[in-house]
């Protein structure tokens, strides 16, 4: 039947429709090119440079006074300081353009994704052009700032993982010492947990449920020396022993104490970054945290004794004990930066200047990441702090492996041991196998097949 | 022999008297100024029609062309997309382990927080219709909650029902009555949060109150006149007059609830002790038990923790589809509660 005008008219209007979306998706798809490097190194830096990153407030402001101290060293360079921006703002900010010369992420989980996609450029031809030694970066601190062979970021200070413990509540219970294996830390822990009149939970020696503040698989793996994906990047974990001793002990742990009662005690403790933290409460005797809760104490329960150790390890290996779980804050350079030398040079001032560095550690209470900062005098190192360091220079340390999923292969193992820890699991392997394919499936998705 | 035609052209034979004619047609002079007329009319009309249909096209058609291309692709926001077929879907039908639990959880608050939350308002906007004193007082008591920020509310009631230091257990515990792990149990955090929903109804509350006034009083007592009771003049006499307004409820709550995120996001994040913007907020989300997590959270994770761009597409693909056939069926049923639909 031959067409109206009209109809012609409909016609082509929708034809023109869908010409223009498909032009405009395809032109909206991906952020632009930035510039190149320079073949040698600028002998003077000129213009202004935009630098991202997720601090806020008090943070902030030290990170704002090394920026000032670089300004103070470049004149000719202006940085734009773009504060409290999350790795959601920063990975748009970098898509449509840019907007971005320098980012800071919270998180190595990025790296896997943002050297892979080419978020953040591949900074090998400037690291080699500028002589910078990555030597002065540990094993674990290198392998977390990397992908695939692509180096797209730098380590701007570490996050280190450890154990916390009261010293007057550990008195009071007849020890001495921190526990160093995981049956010593669940003897010491029920020994030191009281009840109140009606059965329940008062305190706890030690609280095991996962996922409960800083209790996470990444942050427990390093005890067991358990892994998280092969060299192809599919999963490993259920061909890890060492997750199975930890998954096993930790349910082991929980049943002992009763899973309804740990749930019902956990869910009225005070919230993780507050006042009201379980552990600077003296509700929970020994606890899992990060360097920086150092910190927290210091401003929040200055009069708490305390004392830090290394986490305990698996029964079936002592040998580790002396690691921990390390990761940290990166940056890189967005692929759309119009001033990527600027950028670099603001990035080389932040990860390798070892005043900066140490700057930055002293201000933040994060652990620096250099060798020269790590020995540096004016490094503010306390007793408590001093033991983070030496847990990030311990060889069992370990990190959490860059995948183009992010964390959600983290993510997708914590929710079957949610499952596991509170009985709804029967056949523990069965259900780590299932986590592997669950995983691969998902990597797929991402990588294709 | 002489004729004449119709206006169908057919000849009228002679000598027969020729049916009435129609109206002509306006000579091309007048036709020219009735065309120009029309379009200047059509112009006007497209020229006030103009930025809403910007809007529309801006905010609705090109997300939702660009949401169903993606939906196609492996796209990570980065990356060029690259063109995947229907390997998105069949991920989401057949092989993503968490879609369905999201599903199961989001069709609970439709099923559940929508009715419950309009039964509430439409009750309570009855009593106030009936208030004789202080009746401004009621209204603006039951109204306010609806003016606290989402965020704000939810904080508050984590913390109101505390199992260990909140006030509600400790009144609960006053009268012998073991309460509940609330927000952090998996089979009470939903309830938790149709609690929530409760206290917060006051915006609809607003609108069933305002609709209840317009219900004319002699209807009432024409009903009550023939015998009607209470029952039968809330079903013959309020439900017709309000339906359209009861229409309206039913539908923005029943796409607010597919749509439903903050409030279990931030449950989640404080009731796991985990009150922190910004950084991993994905890593609580669901809590506990993945009891929280709802369909549109699930996008959430997989488009911006795990750099699914191209998945999170599908899934708001299949979404916008579910939802359009919502309001379809729902557009469907109360057509026969209308005047038109019961003629």
């Amino acid at each position: 039947m031959p067409l109206h005008s009209s109809q012609h008219a409909r016609l082509a209007a929708v034809a023109a429709l869908a010409t223009a979306a498909a032009l405009t998706l395809a032109g909206c798809s991906a952020g632009e090119s930035g510039s190149d490097f320079e073949s040698s190194t600028p002998t003077s830096l000129e213009g202004t440079v935009s630098f991202w990153h997720f601090f806020s407030d008090r943070e902030a402001g030290v990170i704002q006074s090394v920026v000032d101290d670089f300004e103070a060293a470049n004149p000719g360079v202006t940085v734009t300081v773009h504060e409290g921006q999350d790795d959601e703002k920063l990975r748009k900010a970098i898509a449509t353009g840019d907007k971005v010369d320098l980012g800071l992420s919270y998180s190595t989980d990025v790296v896997g994704n943002f050297c892979s996609t080419g978020a953040f450029r591949d900074l090998g031809e400037v690291i080699t052009r500028d002589k910078v030694d990555l030597e002065q970066f540990s094993d674990t601190v290198r392998s977390y700032t990397e992908f695939d062979g692509v180096r797209c970021t730098m380590p701007v200070l570490a996050d280190v993982y450890g154990l916390y413990y009261n010293k007057d509540l550990l008195e009071a219970g007849g020890y001495t010492a921190p526990p160093t294996t995981l049956s010593e830390l669940q003897d010491m822990a029920i020994k030191l947990t009281t009840f109140n009149d009606d059965g329940s939970i008062k305190t706890l020696g030690f609280n095991p449920m996962m996922g409960w503040y800083e209790n996470s698989a990444a942050h427990l793996g390093p005890l067991g020396a358990a892994e998280w994906l092969n060299a192809d990047g599919t999963s490993a974990i259920a061909g890890s022993p060492g997750w199975t001793e930890l998954m096993e002990w930790q349910k082991g742990f929980i049943d002992e104490l009763g899973y309804d009662k740990v749930n019902a005690f956990t869910a009225g403790l005070g919230q993780e970054f507050s006042a009201d933290n379980a552990f600077q409460r003296g509700s929970v005797a020994m606890n899992l945290d990060g360097e920086y809760r150092t910190a927290f104490i210091a401003d929040q329960a200055p009069e708490l004794n305390y004392g830090t150790a290394p986490m305990p390890v698996i029964d079936s290996d002592p040998e580790l004990y002396g690691g921990g779980y390390i990761t940290g804050n990166i940056a890189g350079i967005s692929k759309g930066s119009k001033n990527p030398e600027l950028a670099w040079a603001l990035l080389k001032y932040l990860t390798t200047d070892t005043d900066a560095v140490v700057k930055l550690s002293n201000g933040l209470k994060n652990a620096p990441t250099t060798a020269d900062a790590l020995a540096s005098p004016d490094l503010e190192v306390s007793e408590q702090f001093q033991t983070f360091l030496d847990i990030m220079g311990d060889p069992h340390s370990a990190t959490t492996p860059p995948s183009p999923l992010g964390a959600g292969y983290q993510q997708t193992f914590e929710d079957f041991w949610h499952s596991y820890q509170s009985g709804a699991v029967d056949d523990l392997p069965a259900g780590l196998a299932e986590v592997d394919t669950q995983i691969n499936d998902s990597l797929s998705l991402v990588s294709g097949p | 022999m002489s004729s004449t035609t119709t206006t169908a052209g057919q000849p009228v034979p002679a000598g027969r008297p020729a049916a009435p004619r129609p109206p002509q047609p306006p000579a091309p002079a007048g036709r020219l100024r009735a065309s120009r007329s029309r379009r200047r009319r059509t112009l006007t009309v497209l020229a006030l029609l103009a930025p809403a249909l910007l809007g529309l096209a801006i905010f609705f058609v090109y997300p939702l062309l660009a949401s169903v291309y993606y939906s196609f692709t492996r796209y990570d926001l980065v990356s060029p997309p690259e063109w995947i077929g229907l390997r998105n879907y069949e991920y989401l039908f057949t092989q993503d382990p968490k879609v369905w639990i999201a599903t199961l959880n989001t069709l609970w608050f439709v099923v559940f927080l929508v009715p419950i939350k309009i039964i509430f308002a439409l009750g309570i906007a009855g009593l106030l219709v009936r208030a004789k004193h202080a009746s401004g007082v009621w209204r603006t008591v039951f109204y306010l909650p609806a003016l606290v920020p989402p965020v704000a509310s939810v904080v508050a009631f984590v913390f109101l029902f505390n199992p260990g230091t909140g006030p509600v257990n400790q009144i609960l515990g006053f009268f012998g009555i073991q309460g509940p792990l609330w927000f952090n149990d998996p089979a009470w955090s939903k309830p938790s949060l149709v609690i929530l929903g409760i206290w917060v109804m006051g915006d609809i509350m607003i609108i069933f109150l305002a609709a209840l006034l317009d219900v004319p009083r002699e209807q009432y007592e024409a009903a009550s006149l023939d015998g009607a009771n209470g029952l039968q003049q809330l079903r013959y006499v309020t439900f017709p007059s309000i339906t359209p307004v009861l229409m309206f409820a039913v539908i923005t709550g029943v796409i607010a609830a597919l749509q439903y995120f903050t409030e279990a996001a931030v449950a989640s994040g404080v009731a796991n002790g985990k009150a922190v913007v910004g950084e991993g907020t994905g890593a609580a989300l669901g809590y506990p038990g993945n009891s929280l997590l709802t369909y549109t959270q699930w996008l959430y994770v997989r488009g911006f923790s795990n750099y699914q761009l191209g998945y999170a597409s599908a899934l708001a693909v299949l979404l916008f589809v579910v939802a359009s056939i919502f309001l379809i069926l729902l557009l469907r049923r109360f057509k026969a509660f209308t005047p038109e639909g019961t003629a």
